[in-house]
Parts: structure tokens; C-alpha cells; sequence
């Protein structure tokens, strides 16, 4: 077996080393019913010819996103993403070390994790950033019950324009605390007044930028709001590229930014895994989730990194830790900084410029043929109504090689005032035939 | 901006001396040879450089709805080959187990193979939308089932909930779904028993559930007070989390009777997996009488690390929990395989809810079942085997020069504690970091908390026996030291790294967290 060194004659030799007859008798407190006594009914062993035949012929059964005409989104964007980005986090002191816990020997990753919390608070606008979480929408729910900590309050309002994943991933947190979760029905129409709901025991607003619909919100208002009745503003994301052209969450008033990063460096992965981003405010770090990463000096006075303020986390605190958190999503942050580090201040406007502008020439597009483009205001996606159900026209669609987008309801099956509406998403990677295909195939079915 | 290599931008910081951090000559510049000082990104920016060329974009009427952004984000310029060596210099400074021994115990610092890496890179699993028409993505979909089936049979379970990001996030479903079953049944339970050698994760996880954490002992021999167990168990238990093998390194052997006397008690009985990869192939869960456990796909099957993430924490259930589990899951009919992503108020299902967006790890999953399939029924079964025999050969090797916390055989990994350093001024820690200088990664120091100044080493069976032989003479040699009275020389380690020991206390003190410009760097310091 080519990953295991050990030769018959060294477990021999080794066994004559322990004192012990044989490998089975290691496992003498095993209680002798419970141990089985033939292998298990699975296949045996294969070479790597054999495994990547197998395994690719399961690739093979699916439709990459880059070999057809692709508008999808809905929390989850194609980008392109530098060579240069998956060359390094493929080296192995990356890949294959362990949380940083030895900082001597681990100052590259914990330089890394400080460039990429400066990275982003500062493109969120806010004071201080974690080391990641596993996603966007646990970042969401960490965000919720940062904020009943902080504010010793219980009850949590999310938006009708929260992404409904995130939505359900921050109920389920909360599910066995103390507390209401209470969700706004989707906000079709972009008049949701979330204001209003805000009372004496609402720990915090999660409201998304852009929201679920692709509609870009002024946040100084539902942040003043919350500031007035004591509560917290959690702004999630679900499109990090959006910040290179949108002002930061943090210079509207956030007190939370939980967001999901996978656009920078790393590729759509069917869902996972993915890099949740937490950033948040000096005065509440304390009460983060997750790892941090700090400067510090060796003894000789040099300048160094290492994980701090543990006490708040469960390798330390136990059952008073803020989080169970322990790994989280370290190399796909470490794939989000280098990706951000390639673009730089210029490129990362310049990226988020291009998603725009794409997006601005296909709803201008769509509305010419008659299609029912939905939002004044969006970033790289948009919302637009058919004349039926959204989801067989998706399906249709896909027949004929084109993957036209997300069909609301996929997320939100039970509500009928969603049915036929379409989240179209277009970035850097759609080209002008793309938007041939897709708009003359949407012009037909409409 | 104070760009020179290596050299803090705080005043109050000067650049070490070579002089002190190894004997060596000094250098102007403060590299060493192939250590090489490399500043943060922030310090090596040039306004208007880039590391991408992207086409312009068409000129159209911003549709940002007045929001766009007014000012400098503040981001650094740098061009491909500076990024190139920036990260490659940084990598420079870790140490991994592609470049040497990790024998960090309860972390399971395996060999991670390259044939895993380029299976999950294939753009058929890689460039996939999660939420594409599910007729486009029925190769995943047979993936997930695939790997399903292999932890069910490896586990010898009925279900398996794949969505969990990590460990912690399994144990977090695990608990979930018992809490969720016990609801369901009208049967409200306040506490959850956790041995006191768990992982800081269970006390933690319990807490999120709403539970009450009562701490149950360890007995003389290493493993739960049986005793103790029975009497902490009534009517208000939901669950038991029991590690095992446990964090002691040790098989419960008392598992059937601990098992009998938590579903006596009418709790569920709930399994941290971290430890599966001792038995995988030899000890079905299923067989012990658990009703759930989470794997961790990033240790038991050769997922990398990556620095500390990301993982992946399947969590199998028992028929009486499988109704709870939560959105979403595959099912395979007639037409394919289909996700079941809604919970559709009918049927047997009763999913308490959703763990993360869209569907789980998939880059994981690909990954883990490249692992289980290269080695299959037979290579899982003796890749636990060879485990478990190089942990009893470093505790056959180390027992007369260390002092062993617990009588063995042991399984995947061996306990020590410090009663061989007594008396002579050296500490675990100290220990551990002599062992940086002899060029190893230190075993786990202090976890668990059981033993005083504990040293636990998990030497996995992807080391050979020349490595583990390699190790054996440094530990001892070192043990011998701290024993003839060379205590300076361990307070001063290590010296051969890029930095030395690291100021805790002060970076915990006054959090610096961030880069900032040195004008709000100043204001700061004010």
C-alpha cells in the first residue's frame, strides 16, 4: 500500500520491541465480540490510475460551469481565479500543517491570517476581522449570538432579504437558546420596513448587501435605527466582490459584517468548502468567535504573530467559550488573501468594476427583448420575473446547455409570490456570447 | 514607512541580533541563509502596481443606486512576482508534514495524498454550482451517496449526515439532532456528561444545545469512571460525549457497559470520532452501541489540514436519530439522485434544521473518498493496524526515559506525563520546544488536562520506522539532558527558527490585530 512505509519485517521487528504476539493483540481492550474478524464488505485496495478512472468518471456525469453559458448566483459567484493562487496553496507547508498552536514554527500561516484579518476589515470598513469561519452563513449565525452577548438581549430579526440558507443556518443556531428568531417574509418588493420590528429585547438586525434580490440598500438608515433602539446592525454578504465598488458596511454603521469570501481565490466547489468572513468593532473583540491572530515580539525583540485572546475560545473556556469553533477555514483565506494580494487596491475595484458592468449590459439587454428585469438597483445579479414558474424554464434551458440562474424558489419552495422569479447573475467570466444565448432562449420562453 | 526586512515599524521594537538567535555571525540584512525576513504585504506597496490585468470595463450607467464607494480602500499594490515569493518566503516559515514528523497528538498529522488534491481539483467537481439543476450534477450527487455508503459500512450505522464543515460543526449535529429527538418524544432533558479528558469542543458544543455540562472522571486506569458514570445518569440526562478511542489514547473497554447504562437511563449515547482513524476497519461504532459520532474527514481520512482548515464532519446516526437529521441529503430513485433540500411536513422526516449553506464539504468529500477507495477494505484495516503498532513503539521505546501516564498497549497514540522532568527545571513546554530545535514538531503539551504537564504524541502510520527511530533518539537524548541538569539550554529553546519564543501575554494585553498605516499607528499609541 504506497502510503504506508512500514515493511512486514518492521512490524515484526517492532512487535518484538512492544512484546506483543501479533498487531491484533494491540487491540486486546477492545471487547473481543466487537472486534470484527473479516474486512469490511468494501473493495480493497487501488492504484491511482484506477481510483482517478472511477472517481473522474463521477466528475465526468456533471455539467462544469465553465464549459456552458453560466449565470448563477444566489451566494454563490463564478470568478476567475489567478494561476498563481492555487500554485501556492498548494505548497506543502500550507496544505499539510496543523493550526498554528507553535508559533515558531508556524509564523507563515499566522503572517498570513494577520495580512488577511487587515485585508478584511479593511475592505468591509470595520476595525477587526477573525481568521475565518466555515462559511457566509455560519458566520451569519455566529454574528447573531455575538450580539446577544454583547447586548444581553435576546430576540434577533433577519430580513426578508437575508439569503434564505443563511436565514435557516442562523434559526438552527439558535434554535435551543434562549430567544425569538423571527424572519421577515421575502422582501419581493424592496419596501420592507425591518425598523419598525425592532423592540426593547432585539439583540440585532441581520439585514444582507445586496440582498438576496440583488438590490443595493442605503444601510445608515436601518443602522441609526438600531443604534437608537440599542440593537446591533449585522450586515451579511454573500458577494465579497461587491465591496470594491460599494461602500464599506462598516462606514454605514455596521456593528457586525458576517460575509461569505469564496469569490476571492477559490472555485465554486458545489458548496463547500467555503471561507466565512467576521468582522466587527475594537470594542466588542472580546466577544468575537474564531481565531485571531495578533503581533507580538520574540525574546530578542523581533516582530512576530501569534493566536491570542484563546480565553475565548473552547480549547481554553470550554462550555463558557463564545463558539465551539476550533478548525475553521484556513486555506481558502489563505486562497482569499493571495487572490486579493494579485489585485491589489486597483484590481479589486477594477474586478468588481467589470462584474458591474457586465451585469448593467445583460439586464439591459434582457429588458430590450421584454424580459421583466425587476431591480433598480444591483450589483453583479438581478431578479427577473417570467411569465411562469421559473424552475422547468431553468430546467429547459439546461437541456438545451444553458445554466440560466437560480429559481427563487429553490430557496424558498413554499411561497408562491416568488415562483416565477430568477436570480440572474452575471461577473468578469460571461462573455458577450454568453449573453447571446441566454437572452435570446429567455426572449423565447417569455 | 520603515521597509526594512524584518524590522518591527514600532519603535520600541528593534530587529533581533543575529548573535541571539543562534551564534551565528550578523547579518545586515537579518535573513540567514535560506531564513529568509519577509515584511507584511501592507509594507511593500506601490500605488498602482497590480498583480492581475483585466480588460476595461464598458462605460454604462451605474445601477449602484448612489452607493458606490468614495473612498480608498487602502488595499496594497504588488505585482505576480512579488506575490509569488511573498507567500513562498512566508511558507518558508512553517513547519508541515510534507517536510517532517508531526506527531501532534489527537490531530492526526497523516500523510496527505497529492492523487486526493487533483481529484478534487477536476472541474467536474471543482467548477460546480451548488444549486445547478440537479439532472447536471448527478456525478456529485453519486459521489456524496458513495462516500455515504463507505462511512455507513465503515461505521456499521444506518445514516449519515454529511453537512458539517468540521468536527466541532458534527458534534453540533450530533447534539442537535439528540435534542431534537428528545423534543420530539416530549422529553426535556437539562444536562449533558462529558468525561473530563474531552475535547474542549463537547463542553462547548453541549453549552450551544441549551445543556447544562456536568464533568464525569476518569478512573485509575485511564478511562471513565464507570461508577461515576451511573451515578451522574437519571431521567434529566440527554446525552453522554465519550471520545474513543479517548483522549488518553486509550480503547474505553468498559464502552458496552457505559452504552447499557446511558440508553438505561433512556439518553442517547453520542461519540466524538476524532479518534476513529485507530479503528477504522478493526471497531464499527455501530457495534459499540453508539447512536452517534461525527468523523472528521481531516484526520481519519487524509484531508489536509491546510493550516487549520478547512475540514469536513460527516455525523453517522442510528435509526432512533435519522428522522432528525438535518437538510439537506441525497436520495437515489428511479430517476437519479435527487437533494432533498426542504423539509416537506410529511413522511418520516423531521430535519431540526440547516448547518450551513448549500449541501457541505464537497472538495472534502472528493478528497476523503479518493483516500478510502486507494486504500480500500484492506488498506483502512492495516493503515489502523500500523497506527497503532508505531504509538506502542514510541511508549516501548520512551516508557524507561519518560514516565507513561497509563499502562498500555495503547492505541493511535501515547500519554506521557512530566514526572520525568521533576526536579529539573524544565517544563513540558520547555521540552517541546528543545524538540523544535532537533528539527520535529512537538507533541501535544498540556491535553488533556487529566495528567500534570501532559505529553501526548500520535505518531500516525504514514512515518516509517527510520523516522520514528530518529525520534526516539531525540527524545531521549533530550530527556537525558533535562535530567543531568541542562535546564538553561531548554529555556532557551528554540533557537534554529525563524522566530524565537513569542510574547503571549503582551500580544493578549494590548491586541494588535491589524496592520494600520504608521499615522494610525501612532494616534493608536498615544
Amino acid at each position: 500500500m504506497r502510503y504506508l512505509p512500514l515493511t512486514d519485517a518492521d512490524r515484526c521487528d517492532m512487535l518484538a520491541a512492544i512484546g506483543a504476539p501479533s498487531v491484533e493483540a494491540l487491540f486486546r481492550d477492545v471487547p473481543e465480540r466487537v472486534r470484527l474478524t473479516s474486512p469490511v464488505d468494501l473493495p480493497d485496495h487501488q492504484g491511482e490510475l484506477e481510483v482517478e478512472r472511477e472517481i473522474g468518471a463521477m466528475a465526468a456525469e456533471n455539467v462544469a460551469a465553465g464549459s456552458v453559458p453560466f449565470f448563477l448566483g444566489a451566494g454563490a459567484y463564478r470568478h476567475h481565479v489567478p494561476a498563481a493562487v492555487d500554485h501556492l496553496i498548494q505548497r506543502g507547508e500550507f496544505l499539510t500543517s496543523y493550526t498554528p498552536y507553535q508559533p515558531e514554527v508556524s509564523q507563515g500561516t499566522l503572517q498570513y491570517l494577520f495580512e488577511f484579518q487587515t485585508q478584511v476589515a479593511l475592505i468591509t470598513g470595520m476595525d477587526v476581522a477573525n481568521a475565518s469561519m466555515y462559511d457566509g452563513a455560519t458566520s451569519c449565525a455566529e454574528a447573531a449570538l455575538m450580539a446577544q452577548r454583547v447586548t444581553r438581549r435576546k430576540d434577533v430579526l433577519l430580513s426578508g432579504g437575508l439569503h434564505p440558507h443563511y436565514a435557516a443556518t442562523t434559526e438552527t443556531l439558535l434554535k435551543f437558546m434562549a430567544g425569538s428568531v423571527r424572519t421577515m417574509p421575502p422582501n419581493v418588493t424592496g419596501d420592507e420596513d425591518i425598523a419598525a420590528e425592532i423592540g426593547t429585547d432585539t439583540a440585532c438586525v441581520i439585514v444582507q448587501y445586496p440582498d438576496l434580490f440583488g438590490r443595493v440598500h442605503d444601510l445608515r438608515p436601518i443602522a441609526d435605527a438600531c443604534h437608537a433602539a440599542g440593537a446591533l446592525l449585522v450586515v451579511a454578504m454573500s458577494e465579497i466582490v461587491a465591496l470594491g465598488a460599494l461602500e464599506a458596511p462598516g462606514d454605514m454603521g455596521a456593528d457586525i459584517v458576517a460575509a461569505e469570501g469564496r469569490s476571492l481565490g477559490n472555485p465554486l466547489n458545489f458548496g463547500g468548502p467555503y471561507v466565512g468572513l467576521f468582522a466587527a468593532r475594537d470594542q466588542h473583540v472580546r466577544q468575537m468567535p474564531g481565531r485571531l491572530a495578533g503581533e507580538t515580539v520574540d525574546v530578542d525583540g523581533r516582530r512576530g504573530w501569534v493566536l491570542t485572546l484563546s480565553t475565548r475560545e473552547q480549547h481554553i473556556r470550554r462550555e463558557k467559550a463564545t463558539s465551539n469553533i476550533c478548525t475553521n477555514s484556513g486555506l481558502c483565506a489563505l486562497a482569499f488573501t493571495i487572490h486579493l494580494s494579485l489585485l491589489g487596491e486597483d484590481g479589486f475595484r477594477k474586478l468588481a468594476a467589470l462584474n458591474h458592468a457586465r451585469a448593467v449590459l445583460l439586464a439591459d439587454r434582457l429588458t430590450d427583448r421584454g424580459v421583466d428585469v425587476l431591480n433598480d438597483t444591483f450589483f453583479n445579479e438581478f431578479t427577473v420575473r417570467l411569465p411562469g414558474p421559473a424552475a422547468p424554464v431553468v430546467d429547459r434551458l439546461a437541456d438545451r446547455g444553458i445554466l440560466a440562474g437560480v429559481p427563487v424558489s429553490r430557496l424558498l419552495p413554499d411561497d408562491p409570490a416568488v415562483a416565477d422569479l430568477l436570480l440572474v447573475a452575471a461577473t468578469e467570466t460571461s462573455t458577450d456570447g454568453d449573453f447571446d444565448r441566454l437572452v435570446a432562449a429567455l426572449a423565447e420562453e417569455g | 514607512m520603515d521597509r526594512s526586512q524584518g524590522r518591527s515599524d514600532r519603535p520600541d521594537i528593534i530587529a533581533g541580533s543575529a548573535a541571539a538567535s543562534g551564534g551565528a555571525a550578523s547579518t545586515s540584512t537579518g535573513n540567514r541563509g535560506l531564513q529568509i525576513e519577509e515584511p507584511l504585504i501592507f509594507e511593500q506597496d506601490a500605488p498602482g502596481r497590480c498583480g492581475v490585468d483585466l480588460p476595461e470595463p464598458s462605460v454604462v450607467e451605474n445601477r449602484l443606486g448612489g452607493m458606490e464607494r468614495k473612498s480608498a480602500i487602502g488595499l496594497p499594490g504588488l505585482s505576480e512576482p512579488q506575490v509569488v515569493r511573498h507567500y513562498t518566503r512566508l511558507s518558508q516559515k512553517n513547519y508541515a508534514i510534507d517536510t517532517g514528523f508531526y506527531p501532534l497528538g489527537s490531530c492526526t498529522m497523516k500523510h496527505n495524498p497529492r492523487l486526493n488534491e487533483k481529484m478534487a481539483r477536476l472541474p467536474g467537481f471543482a467548477d460546480l454550482h451548488p444549486l445547478q439543476p440537479e439532472a447536471t450534477v448527478q456525478g456529485a450527487l453519486r459521489l456524496i451517496d458513495t462516500l455515504a455508503r463507505w462511512i455507513k459500512t465503515l461505521t456499521g450505522m444506518p445514516a449519515v449526515a454529511m453537512s458539517p464543515a468540521a468536527g466541532a460543526h458534527g458534534e453540533l449535529c450530533g447534539i442537535m439532532t439528540i435534542r431534537a429527538a428528545l423534543e420530539a418524544r416530549g422529553d426535556a432533558r437539562k444536562r449533558v456528561l462529558v468525561p473530563d479528558s474531552a475535547h474542549g469542543t463537547n463542553p462547548a458544543t453541549a453549552a450551544i444545545c441549551g445543556y447544562a455540562v456536568e464533568a464525569i472522571p476518569l478512573n485509575d486506569r485511564g478511562r471513565v469512571d464507570l461508577d461515576a458514570l451511573r451515578g451522574a445518569l437519571d431521567g434529566d440526562v440527554a446525552a453522554f460525549m465519550l471520545t474513543n478511542p479517548n483522549t488518553c489514547g486509550l480503547f474505553e473497554d468498559e464502552i458496552l457497559e457505559q452504552a447499557q447504562a446511558v440508553h438505561d437511563a433512556g439518553a442517547f449515547f453520542y461519540c466524538d470520532g476524532a479518534n476513529f482513524n485507530a479503528i477504522v476497519g478493526r471497531v464499527r461504532p455501530g457495534d459499540l452501541g453508539i447512536d452517534s459520532m461525527h468523523l472528521n474527514l481531516h484526520k481519519t481520512f487524509s484531508t489536509p489540514h491546510g493550516g487549520g482548515g478547512p475540514g469536513s464532519g460527516p455525523v453517522v446516526l442510528s435509526e432512533a436519530l435519522a428522522p432528525f437529521a438535518p437538510l439537506p441529503w441525497v436520495v437515489h430513485g428511479a430517476d437519479g439522485y435527487r437533494l432533498v433540500e426542504h423539509a416537506t411536513g410529511s413522511g418520516d422526516s423531521a430535519p431540526y434544521g440547516r448547518m450551513k449553506a448549500f449541501h457541505g464539504q464537497m472538495g472534502m468529500f472528493v478528497r476523503a473518498l479518493s483516500y478510502m477507495m486507494s486504500h480500500g477494505a484492506d488498506g483502512l484495516a492495516q493503515a489502523s493496524g500500523d497506527a497503532v503498532l508505531n504509538a506502542n513503539y514510541l511508549l516501548a521505546r520512551l516508557s524507561d526515559v519518560l514516565t507513561l501516564a497509563y499502562d498500555g498497549p495503547c492505541m493511535h497514540e501515547v500519554l506521557f506525563d512530566d514526572g520525568f522532568l521533576k526536579d529539573t527545571g524544565v517544563t513540558t513546554l520547555d521540552f517541546a520546544k528543545a524538540m523544535i530545535d532537533e528539527g520535529f514538531h512537538p507533541m501535544t503539551m498540556y491535553f488533556p488536562l487529566v495528567v500534570h504537564g501532559a505529553l501526548l504524541m500520535e505518531p500516525t502510520e504514514t512515518e516509517s520506522r527510520e523516522s520514528l527511530d530518529q525520534f526516539v533518539g531525540a527524545v531521549r537524548t533530550l530527556a537525558e539532558r533535562a535530567k543531568t541538569g541542562e535546564a538553561a539550554q531548554f529555556h532557551e529553546a528554540p533557537v534554529h527558527t525563524p522566530r524565537r519564543r513569542l510574547d503571549e501575554t503582551a500580544a493578549a494585553r494590548r491586541p494588535v490585530l491589524r496592520w494600520r498605516p504608521d499615522a494610525v499607528r501612532g494616534e493608536a499609541a498615544e
